[in-house]
């Protein structure tokens, strides 16, 4: 199972922080999709972090259990 | 690493203390400060009470410690903070505190407009706006 993260507006929208989902033959692309799917995130301007690093949005680098995923909406520092 | 996040508001103490804290370097012959504070921006009637800031701290905290790499890179500096807030900070008061010092003036005029952009562009931090009657949007920056 990976790690998959959600932040800001996103968060709101799943109704929670963080939560594990399987991941088996799954890649960034299809896993996005998933969630989209499963909490209507279809409005949302996403970033994805693999690891803690930005990666495209349909990206095929295939997810393994030890992967931490994350959602971000767009970023509002300062 | 150099700690960057902050629970609540920085406060002029806080501030006052770091310039103080400089005193005892003598190379420097500039500093600059940016200081963000939370605008109690009007939408649609209705007023901005406060912003509850939130980030992604294990994604932000390489981020930053790149994006200190390259202003040391790029400008003569001397040394450089960077503080921003997280939790809930009240309309004027201040969740973004910059401060460069180098020898000189210009490097740390360059220095203090390259980090406020580029943490505002590549720090993964979100910003909840309340509004006065605790109703909220999500912070999109211009």
């Amino acid at each position: 199972m990976a790690i998959i993260k959600y932040y800001g507006a996103i968060a709101e929208a799943t109704q929670c922080n963080e939560e594990h989902i399987a991941v088996a033959d799954l890649n960034i692309s299809d896993c996005v999709e998933l969630l989209s799917a499963k909490y209507n995130l279809n409005a949302f301007e996403i970033t994805v972090a693999l690891n803690q690093n930005l990666v495209d949005i349909d990206s095929t680098i295939k997810l393994t259990d030890s992967d931490e995923i994350a959602l971000l909406p767009p970023f509002a520092g300062g | 690493m150099k700690k960057v996040f902050i629970k609540g508001p920085i406060t002029p103490q806080f501030i006052s203390d770091a310039i103080e804290k400089h005193q005892t370097k003598h190379s420097i012959g500039a500093h600059n400060i940016f200081l963000g504070q939370v605008r109690a921006d009007e939408i649609k009637n209705k007023t901005v009470a406060a912003i509850d800031f939130t980030c992604y701290e294990g994604m932000a905290n390489p981020i930053l410690e790149e994006i200190r790499e390259k202003a040391f890179e790029k400008f003569n500096l001397t040394c450089m903070h960077i503080y921003h807030s997280l939790g809930t900070i009240k309309a004027g008061e201040i969740c973004f505190f910059v401060f460069v010092s180098a020898k000189h003036s210009k490097d740390v005029y360059d220095a203090t407009e390259f980090l406020v952009n580029t943490v505002k562009k590549k720090v993964p931090i979100f910003g909840k706006e309340i509004f006065e009657d605790e109703s909220h949007q999500w912070k999109v920056n211009q």
